[in-house]
C-alpha cells in the first residue's frame, strides 16, 4: 500500500521538512509537485517531523504537494548493462537511453572489514614519471590531486584513466562544466575505453543534492564490480564541489559550522566515502583518484586540509607540472621496492638534489656568488625539469629510471648523490669515462658484502 | 523501563523515557527488523535521554523501542586479548568477518574472548588468605608472558579465600575460586572481568616518576628528545610528514612488553600493513611473533564516529589492565584529533555552546584525563608495571596553534613536532630537531645532547644569515658550523625506515655513533676555503651514511668505521701540527 503524506510544514534552501510517521531515518521519498516528481532523502527525524533533502531543489515545490516514501535508502541498479552509460546523479540515463536494469544494490552501506583488505602491491604504471618513479601509484590507493581553478587536472584525470589499464572506469563529475563533461567523454571515445566506462555526471547547471550523490553511486557500483573481482578505477571531480554542497545543507540544517562554514563532520563525510577505495582479499580492488581544487590555492583550507589526512597520499599539480614537493604517494613503498634495486635510491636522491637547487636558485635570483656546488645544483635542476618533470613526458619506468642516472651523471660526481655505494657501483653510467671526475677514482668503495 | 524514540539527527538519538536512566549507561536501540544498535546515554533532560549509537542509524524510526541498562560501556579483559584485532567496541575483527563477510554489520556483537580456548592455570592463593582487588589468585601462560589472574579490580574491601580451583585447564568463563567479602556472600572468580572503559584502571600502591628511558630505536627520539616508560608524549604534526609511518616504526621495534595500537579514525589500509606485517616479524628480544605482543585496536574513519570515540578508551583500558601484571606497555593512539572530531561532531548535533573551533568547552579536560591515565606504578607486590602513551595529532592546516595540539601540549612529557619543511625534503623522520622538546632524561648524558642542540640552533642561524648575506658574505667559521649541523641531520638525526639495518638502532650502537658524531663535530679540520669544506664535509657524511647501513659487527662495519676513525684522526693531527 502506498502511503502519501501532504503536510508540508517548512520549505527552505533544498530541504523540505514534512509531517509523517513511520519513517526511517536515511530513507528515500519522492515529492510530487506541480513541477514534476523529485527524489528526496530522510536527513533528520524530529517526532512527526521528517526533514528531507530534495535532489532537484525546492523551487515550486507548494506546502500541499504530495511526499511518498520508499521505506527503504537509496538504491542503485547494478549489471553490466552500466558499462557505456551516463548517468546523472539520481542515477537516471542522461545519455537518452533507456532505465538501466539490474540488481537493485544500497548506496552508502556500511565500511568494509579491515580484516578483509589484503595489502596493495600492483602498482598502476601511469607512463608519468613523477607519478612512476617518485609517487607510484598503487591499486586500491586513494589519492587526490590538489589543483587549482585552471590547471589541467581534468585532463592529467582522463590520461590516466586511459593508460592504467582498469576492468572498468567510473567517473564521478560533480559540478562539472558541461565542457569539461564532454571532454572526457571525447577523451574516453578516443582511447577506446567507452565500453568499460560508467559516468555519473552532475554539472554545475544541475540541482546541487544530486552533486552530493555522485562519489556514493560510483563506489557502491565500483564496490560491485570489486566484489566480483574486477579492478576498478574510480576518478572523482571535483571534490571540493561535493564539500560545498556538503556545507549547504548543513547550514540550512542549522548546524554549528565548525571551520570556514563546513560542517563538523566533513572528515567524517569524506573519509566514508574515500575510504571505500580498497584490495578485496579474495575479489578485486577499487582504486579512487579524485580532483580537490583548493581555493585560493591555499592547502589548509578545509577540504584539501580533511583530504589530505584521509587520502594515501597526495599530488599537488601547479604550473602544468606534478610538483615533487608535498607529492606523495603512502603506498609507493609496497610497489618501489619490487620494480628494481636503484629506483628508492634514484626516487631519494633526485628530489633531495631538487631540494637544493631550489635553495641555489634563491640564492642566484637574490644576486649572491654562485659556488662550483650552486652551479652543479642549477644545471641539474634545469635537466630535471625539462627531462623529467615536465607532463608531456610519457616513457615507462625503467627507461624513466635510466634517464634519471644520466642526468645525474651529466651534474655531479658519485658521492655527491647521497646514494649509497653498492648502488652507484651497479647503476652510474660508464659510457662517458671523462664525466667520472678524480675523486670517483679513489679506493673507497665498500667490500663486497658476503 | 520503557523507552521509545522521538528524534533521530546522524548518530544522534533522542529517546523519552519513563522511570530511571543512568548517565553514560548503554541503551539499544531496537530497529523494525529487530537488530539491536548499542548506544550510550550522554545526556538526560527531564523524561527525556540523548543517545550516542555506535553504529550506522539508517532505518531508526520515531516509535522505536529503546532498552536501557545500568551497565557502563565496558570492556572484558582475560588471557587471550594479546595478538588480537578488535574494532572500538572489541568486537574481534576477524570473527566478525567470518559470521558476516566483507562488510561490517551494525548491530553485531561478539564477545571479545575466545570461551572455546582453554588455559593452563596454576593457582597461587589457597583457601584461608586473604585478598584485595588486583591481588593474584593463579596464573596462566599467554604467548611469552605469565598472565596473572586477578581478583576483580572494582571490587571494594578485603576477601577471604573459601575455595581455589587445582592446577588444570579452564575456560575464561569457568569458576577459579570462591571467595567471601566484606558482606559475607559468597563470590565466584573466573580468568575474565569487566572493567568501564571511560574509569581509569589503577590499582596500586602508588603512582611513581617516571624515569627509565622507552628505547624506540628511533636515534633523534632517544637521543634528542627521550621518552620514558610510564611518560607521554604527542606527535603533532601535517598530513604527510610521517606521523604513521613513525608510530609503526615504533610499535615494530620499541623495547616494551606489549603494545596497544589504537587506530583511531585513520585509514584502514595503514592498519592492514600491520595486521599483515606482524605475525611475519619476530620480536629480536623473545623470538616470537611480533604480534603475541600486540593488541589492535581499529575503528578505522570510515566505520562509525561514535565507537571512534571509544576506541581510545578501550584501548587505554587494555594497556591499564597488563600494567596491573607489573609489564610495561606502550599505547600508540593514532590519531587523536579523530577523536576530538568524534566529539566535536556530537557536540555540534547536541547543540552545545561550541569553543574555539567548534570543539566543546570539555575538549581540554578529556585530553588531559587521557594522558594522566598513562603512568609507572608500584602494585601491591611490590612490582612496577607502565603504561606509556604516545598519541598523534593531526592540526587542521598543519597549524600547531589549534585547540587539540595547544590542549595535548599542556598535559605531556614530550613534544616531537613534524614539519613540513623536512618531509618535503625527504628528511624523515621529519621531527623538527630545534621546536621538538622533551622533559625526560634519555640515554645520551644531557650536557652531550645539550651540545648537540646548540650546535643544530649556531646551525640554523648561520643557515638564515647566509640567506641574507650570502655564502660569500659568511666566515669559514660559520661556514663550517652549518656544514657540521648538516652533517648531523643527515648521518645521525635522519633515519631509513625502510633500510633493515638503518630502520631500528639499539642504544649501544646510539650512544657510539653519537659520541663518534660528536668527535666529528669537535673536530677542527681548519678548512683552508668553503669549497674543500664543503667536499671533505661530504666525504664524512658518505662515511658515516654507509656505517649507518651497515649490520653491527659486520665486516663492512669495521670496514666504513676504520675509515671514520682514520679520518677524524689525520684531521685532529694536522690541526695540532
Amino acid at each position: 500500500m502506498r502511503k502519501y503524506f501532504d503536510e508540508i510544514r517548512k520549505i527552505a534552501g533544498n530541504v523540505v521538512t514534512v509531517n509523517a510517521s513511520g519513517v526511517g531515518y536515511d530513507e528515500l521519498a519522492v515529492i510530487q509537485s506541480a513541477h514534476g516528481e523529485s527524489l528526496a532523502q530522510v536527513i533528520r527525524l524530529e517526532g512527526q517531523q521528517v526533514s528531507l533533502q530534495v535532489f532537484a531543489g525546492s523551487q515550486g515545490v507548494s506546502n500541499n504537494d504530495r511526499v511518498r516514501f520508499f521505506q527503504r535508502p537509496m538504491q542503485v541498479p547494478f549489471s553490466d548493462d552500466l558499462l557505456g552509460r551516463v548517468l546523472d546523479g539520481s542515477g537516471r540515463p542522461r545519455d537518452g537511453r533507456s532505465e538501466v536494469r539490474g540488481e537493485m544494490t544500497e548506496i552508502g552501506a556500511p565500511a568494509a572489514n579491515p580484516v578483509r583488505r589484503r595489502m596493495p602491491d600492483q602498482m598502476v604504471h601511469t607512463g608519468i614519471p613523477m607519478i612512476d618513479v617518485f609517487n607510484s601509484l598503487v591499486e586500491s590507493q586513494k589519492l587526490p590531486i590538489f589543483s587549482v581553478a585552471g590547471e589541467p587536472y581534468n585532463e592529467l584525470l582522463a590520461r590516466v584513466g586511459l593508460q592504467a589499464d582498469a576492468d572498468v572506469i567510473i567517473l564521478g563529475g560533480m559540478g562539472l562544466r558541461h565542457d569539461d563533461y564532454l571532454k572526457f567523454r571525447q577523451a574516453f571515445e578516443e582511447g577506446g575505453v567507452l565500453g568499460r566506462a560508467i559516468m555519473f555526471i552532475h554539472t554545475a547547471a544541475d540541482p546541487v543534492v544530486e552533486c552530493l550523490m555522485v562519489p556514493d553511486l560510483c563506489l557502491a557500483v565500483g564496490e560491485q564490480f570489486a566484489l566480483q573481482g574486477k579492478r576498478v578505477l574510480v576518478l572523482l571531480t571535483d571534490m571540493t564541489a561535493f564539500a560545498d554542497a556538503l556545507k549547504e545543507i548543513s547550514i540550512i540544517m542549522e548546524q554549528i559550522p565548525s571551520n570556514r562554514g563546513y560542517p563538523g563532520d566533513l572528515y567524517t563525510q569524506m573519509a566514508r566515502r574515500y575510504e571505500k577505495a580498497i584490495d578485496f582479499d579474495t575479489a578485486g580492488s577499487m582504486t579512487v583518484l579524485a580532483c580537490v581544487t583548493m581555493p585560493g590555492d591555499d592547502v589548509t583550507h578545509p577540504v584539501p586540509d580533511n583530504t589530505g589526512y584521509i587520502t594515501e597520499g597526495q599530488f599537488y599539480l601547479r604550473g602544468g607540472r606534478i610538483e615533487p614537493f608535498g607529492s606523495l604517494s603512502r603506498l609507493k613503498q609496497q610497489v618501489n621496492g619490487k620494480t628494481r634495486d636503484d629506483h628508492r635510491a634514484i626516487m631519494d636522491a633526485c628530489i633531495q638534489l631538487y631540494a637544493l637547487c631550489r635553495e641555489s636558485r634563491e640564492k642566484r635570483d637574490m644576486g649572491f656568488e654562485t659556488s662550483d656546488w650552486d652551479r652543479k645544483l642549477l644545471q641539474y635542476g634545469a635537466l630535471f625539469e625539462q627531462r623529467i618533470m615536465d607532463l608531456s613526458v610519457n616513457i615507462r619506468l625503467f627507461d624513466a629510471l635510466d634517464r634519471c642516472w644520466r642526468i645525474l651523471a651529466e651534474c655531479f660526481e658519485p658521492e655527491e648523490t647521497g646514494i649509497r655505494r653498492a648502488i652507484i657501483d651497479k647503476h652510474w653510467p660508464q659510457p662517458n669515462a671523462d664525466l667520472r671526475g678524480e675523486s670517483a677514482g679513489e679506493p673507497n668503495a665498500a667490500p663486497a658484502k658476503a | 523501563m520503557n523507552a521509545r524514540i522521538i528524534a533521530v539527527f546522524g548518530n544522534l538519538v533522542v529517546a523519552e523515557i519513563e522511570g530511571r536512566v543512568v548517565q553514560n549507561s548503554l541503551a539499544y536501540c531496537v530497529r523494525s527488523d529487530g537488530v539491536r544498535l548499542m548506544s550510550e546515554v550522554i545526556r538526560v533532560r527531564g523524561n527525556v535521554a540523548d543517545l550516542q549509537v555506535f553504529e550506522e542509524t539508517r532505518g531508526l524510526r520515531v516509535g522505536d523501542p529503546v532498552e536501557l541498562s545500568e551497565e557502563m560501556l565496558s570492556v572484558v579483559l582475560g588471557p587471550g586479548l594479546l595478538g588480537r584485532i578488535y574494532d572500538g567496541l572489541q568486537n574481534p575483527l576477524p570473527e566478525l568477518a567470518e559470521q558476516v563477510g566483507f562488510f561490517l554489520q551494525p548491530g553485531r556483537y561478539i564477545h571479545g574472548l575466545s570461551l572455546s580456548q582453554t588455559w593452563d592455570f596454576t593457582p597461587m592463593i589457597k583457601p584461608g588468605d586473604v585478598v584485595s582487588a588486583g591481588d593474584t589468585i593463579g596464573a596462566v601462560p599467554e604467548g611469552d608472558f605469565t598472565h596473572r589472574i586477578m581478583v576483580p579490580l572494582a571490587w571494594r574491601g578485603e576477601y577471604a579465600v573459601e575455595q581455589v580451583a587445582p592446577a588444570g585447564l579452564y575456560a575464561v568463563d569457568q569458576e577459579l575460586a570462591v571467595l567471601v567479602g566484606p558482606d559475607r556472600q559468597e563470590q565466584t572468580v573466573t580468568m575474565q572481568q569487566r572493567w568501564p572503559v571511560k574509569r581509569a584502571l589503577n590499582v596500586s600502591r602508588r603512582k611513581l616518576l617516571p624515569s627509565e628511558p622507552l628505547v624506540s630505536r628511533v636515534r633523534i627520539i632517544d637521543s634528542m628528545f627521550p621518552i620514558v616508560r610510564g611518560g607521554t608524549y604527542c606527535i603533532p604534526g601535517p598530513f604527510g610528514a610521517g606521523k604513521t609511518v613513525l608510530q609503526q616504526i615504533t610499535a615494530r621495534h620499541a623495547e616494551i612488553d606489549i603494545v596497544v595500537i589504537a587506530a583511531c579514525g585513520e585509514r584502514a589500509g595503514e592498519i592492514v600493513e600491520t595486521l599483515r606485517d606482524f605475525p611475519e616479524l619476530t620480536d629480536p628480544r623473545t623470538g616470537r611473533s611480533l604480534m603475541e605482543r600486540t593488541i589492535i585496536i581499529a575503528n578505522t574513519s570510515a566505520m562509525p564516529v561514535a565507537s571512534r570515540e571509544a576506541s581510545v578508551y578501550t584501548a587505554t583500558t587494555l594497556g591499564e589492565y597488563y600494567r596491573q601484571m607489573g609489564l610495561n606497555v606502550l599505547l600508540l593512539a593514532d590519531s587523536t584529533s579523530r577523536w576530538a572530531q568524534a566529539m566535536r561532531e556530537l557536540s555540534g548535533r547536541l547543540e552545545e555552546i561550541p569553543g574555539e573551533e567548534a570543539f566543546p568547552a570539555y575538549l581540554e579536560s578529556r585530553i588531559a584525563a587521557f594522558y594522566e591515565r598513562a603512568g609507572a606504578i608500584e602494585l601491591h607486590d611490590g612490582q612496577i608495571g607502565s603504561l606509556t602513551i604516545g598519541g598523534t595529532v593531526s592540526p587542521a592546516g598543519g597549524n600547531f596553534e589549534e585547540p587539540v595540539t595547544q590542549g595535548t601540549l599542556k598535559v605531556v612529557g614530550a613534544f616531537h613536532g613534524l614539519s613540513r619543511a623536512r618531509s618535503d625534503a625527504r628528511r624523515y623522520p621529519a621531527i623538527d630537531p630545534l621546536e621538538s622538546w622533551s622533559k625526560y632524561d634519555g640515554i645520551v648524558e644531557p650536557e652531550s645532547v645539550a651540545r648537540m642542540r646548540e650546535l643544530l640552533h649556531q646551525g640554523r642561524e648561520v643557515q638564515q644569515m647566509m640567506t641574507v648575506v650570502g655564502e660569500e658574505g659568511t666566515s669559514i667559521e660559520d661556514f663550517t658550523v652549518a656544514l657540521k649541523a648538516d652533517f648531523v641531520d643527515n648521518c645521525y638525526l635522519q633515519q631509513n625506515a625502510f633500510d633493515e639495518v638503518d630502520a631500528a638502532t639499539p642504544a649501544d650502537r646510539q650512544k657510539f655513533v653519537f659520541g663518534k658524531v660528536l668527535e666529528v663535530i669537535e673536530t677542527d679540520f681548519q678548512f683552508t676555503d668553503k669549497a674543500e669544506a664543503r667536499r671533505r664535509m661530504f666525504e664524512v657524511t658518505d662515511l658515516f651514511r654507509n656505517w649507518n647501513y651497515a649490520a653491527a659487527d659486520s665486516e663492512e662495519y669495521r670496514h666504513w668505521l676504520d675509515r671514520i676513525d682514520t679520518l677524524i684522526l689525520q684531521a685532529n693531527n694536522s690541526a695540532t701540527a
